[in-house]
């Protein structure tokens, strides 16, 4: 008998309690969001929420983003940005960083020496303070937003915004590759107390954009 | 479970040397009481947290009574998305299967996630005996495995060293591992954690295959979801070519919705976040993007028989968050290596009792850690109500009976050491069904008070050592409430 077989034999006498046929739906009395607010509450606690997890949150038009970018890249200092190929161009139109693709074949050792990476991301909650990255072309591989220590963020406000993690599962496809972020790396392994910056990007910056 | 525990003495002599350790009192006080204010303010923050946790709850007991069913659709959707999957019985199958998918890849490291079922199992010692290096790349993990220490704590096993300690450890460890510590290393957080950065980066650019457990599994859609905070989990589960996930077979839910649940009482309840910076959720694999192989063993090690027990298999719901460590006075004060297991805590007291059975002295001490205060039921998310299991598990030593141990039904016999406990409960059966006699024993035992021992001889000394004998009153109540017709008389 393969071990396949014996574990579900296992699970099923185990079961010999459960009456057959028997399925109850689960109930969920629980809120789909906490508290109600229009579109400008909304993206005003994601800003707040990302505040309290140290990630550094910038407002700006759409029309403003490729100076914010600039003005982000040159402050840090970054003489090198990952950028995902379906990254709107026009996000970095005003910076002269020099700009590295994600590329298959781009090794872990390559990406480290990448200054700063940009991207995209595929909603935010707000109630969290957490942006979610799926893979999409503005977003690329996962590998580049890791390994890099300074990672840009774009969310297009208010549209990319929800309030809460029902609303974000909603959203999302599983098929895809999904990391959740909710400010820079960070540990309580220490004395069970919260010290950021750990193995992910130590910097995180969000741009909220619209 | 593994070997790693083996020889532990039974919790109440681990426990004894440990209150006596004022360094690991002080570390474990410290650090309970910190997350204790805090996860309490996480949770008040949501208006609809008892409504969360009763579906948590429900979910997860609803995934229990069908766990046939989403195990089958899981194996399906997890082969559909390019993964391969695996069932291990116990934990030498699943070290075995590990170990030949490692020497498949011709490398001789992983890196690993911290993940509590390859803790369990003892995967990284049974790797070392096949010539692999797995290495730890968990903050509290890594404090754990350079110190050649156990794990005391789900969440943060290496909750009994403080700062000054962990930096001893990484200042003399970490050269053997590869990076050795910054010189001068302080021993403030921000630059041990920097420390840890530096030693592990070189691990995760040129590791080949990673190794994880999970949080969650998706039977709908094959998504295997890990929370994690550092960085490491997605260093792990993104750079490596191949991917090995050990899963226990609890740890399934079925639908892509109900993790709306867990990652909102999840994070809550363990770190005390609204969110825990990093939760990385795969599907089989992606083109272009993280493993291109990835396995997942499912692990069965004492969980079919857990769930063979009608009050016990509530366990299974656990989520491994960790908030009942925390809450616990007896934890607090003893700290996790006198479980003897990687569970340690009231969730360990109920959890390792039926994973490996009370075969064990350390095991059949296990459901007597605990002054029943119930502070563990109270902040658990999922609701396990771990008294009631630890009164079962209790009779379940002191009388006996049926239950399974690796798929059989075996009858277990009374432990020894309970037979005085057993003693008692007989001759108080009998004295409760006859109240004459009952009566004439509490006349006695009033007019012979002022000779009572305050502790009792023989084997009732150990219940005594801690607490008083209760007093006996001058008069029983019985014969008061006769004389005085109630107190309607007036007199005391």
């Amino acid at each position: 008998m393969s071990s396949r077989e014996r574990i579900l034999g296992r699970v099923r006498r185990a079961l010999a309690d459960v009456p057959p046929g028997e399925d109850s739906p689960v109930e969920r009395g629980y809120l789909r969001r906490h508290g109600e607010g229009g579109a400008s509450k909304t993206v005003a606690l994601l800003a707040e929420n990302l505040a309290e997890y140290r990630a550094l949150v910038h407002r700006c038009a759409v029309g403003e983003l490729p100076g914010v970018v600039a003005g982000l890249l040159a402050a840090r200092g970054a003489r090198s940005v990952l950028v995902p190929a379906g990254l709107d161009e026009g996000w970095l139109a005003r910076s002269d960083v020099r700009r590295v693709a994600d590329r298959a074949e781009s090794t872990p050792a390559e990406l480290d020496r990448v200054d700063s990476v940009i991207t995209g991301c595929a909603v935010a909650v707000a109630e969290t303070g957490t942006i979610v990255l799926d893979g999409s072309p503005d977003q690329g591989r996962r590998r580049i937003t890791l390994v890099p220590d300074h990672h840009i963020c774009v969310v297009r406000v208010p549209e990319q915004v929800v309030s809460s993690v029902p609303e974000a599962l909603e959203r999302l496809d599983p098929r895809r590759p999904l990391t959740w972020i909710s400010g820079p790396s960070a540990t309580s392994d220490i004395e069970l107390d919260r010290v950021e910056g750990v193995h992910g990007p130590r910097t995180l910056e969000v741009v909220l954009a619209g | 479970m593994s070997g790693t525990f083996v020889g532990m003495p039974a919790f109440p002599e681990a426990a004894r040397a440990a209150v006596s350790d004022e360094t690991l009192r002080g570390n474990l006080r410290h650090a309970t009481h910190t997350i204790r204010a805090k996860r309490a303010k996480a949770v008040a923050e949501v208006a609809d947290w008892a409504q969360l946790r009763e579906a948590g709850k429900r979910i997860k007991d609803h995934t229990l009574r069908h766990l046939d069913r989403y195990l089958v659709r899981l194996e399906e959707s997890v082969t559909a998305a390019g993964g391969t999957v695996h069932w291990a019985a116990d934990a030498d199958e699943a070290n075995r299967i590990v170990a030949d998918l490692v020497k498949a890849t011709g490398e001789r490291e992983v890196v690993k996630v911290k993940s509590m079922a390859t803790q369990e199992i003892g995967l990284n010692e049974a790797l070392e005996a096949e010539g692999i290096r797995a290495y730890e790349t968990d903050l509290a993990e890594l404090i754990v495995q350079l110190g050649k220490d156990r794990p005391s704590h789900i969440l943060v096993p290496a909750i009994h060293r403080n700062r000054g300690e962990i930096r001893d450890i990484f200042r003399r460890e970490m050269g053997r591992w590869g990076r050795p510590a910054p010189d001068g290393l302080s021993d403030a957080p921000a630059d041990l954690a920097e420390a840890a950065r530096l030693h592990l980066r070189e691990k995760f650019l040129r590791a080949k295959v990673g190794v994880s457990g999970a949080n969650f599994m998706v039977a709908e859609t094959g998504t295997l979801v890990v929370v994690e905070s550092e960085g490491n989990g997605r260093m792990c589960l993104t750079l490596p070519e191949t991917l090995i996930s050990v899963v226990g077979i609890e740890k399934v839910v079925p639908t892509w919705r109900d993790l709306e649940v867990f990652l909102q009482t999840l994070p809550r309840s363990s770190t005390a976040e609204r969110m825990n910076p990093y939760t990385s959720m795969w599907t089989g694999t992606t083109d272009g993007d993280g493993p291109r192989v990835f396995h997942l063993v499912l692990l069965d090690n004492g969980r079919t028989d857990t769930l063979a027990d009608e009050v016990g298999r509530q366990a299974l719901r656990c989520i491994r968050c960790s908030a009942c460590l925390n809450v616990c006075p007896v934890y607090e004060r003893a700290g996790g290596h006198a479980y003897g297991s990687v569970y340690p805590g009231p969730i360990g007291a109920i959890l390792s009792p039926q994973l490996r059975g009370t075969a064990s002295e350390v095991d059949a001490s296990l459901p007597y850690a605990s002054s029943l205060c119930g502070a563990c039921y109270e902040v658990c998310p999922v609701a396990i109500d771990i008294p009631e299991v630890l009164v079962h598990l209790r009779e379940r030593v002191a009388e006996g009976g049926e239950a399974v141990r690796d798929g059989n039904k075996v009858l277990l016999r009374p432990a020894k050491g309970h037979a005085a406990e057993r003693a008692a409960m007989r001759a108080a059966r009998w004295a409760f069904a006859r109240p004459g006699a009952l009566r004439a024993g509490q006349r006695l035992a009033s007019r012979t008070r002022r000779l009572h021992p305050r502790t009792l001889p023989g084997p009732g000394r150990a219940w005594t050592a801690g607490r008083d004998l209760p007093a006996v009153p001058s008069e029983p109540f019985r014969d008061w409430w006769q004389r005085t017709r109630g107190g309607r008389d007036g007199e005391r």
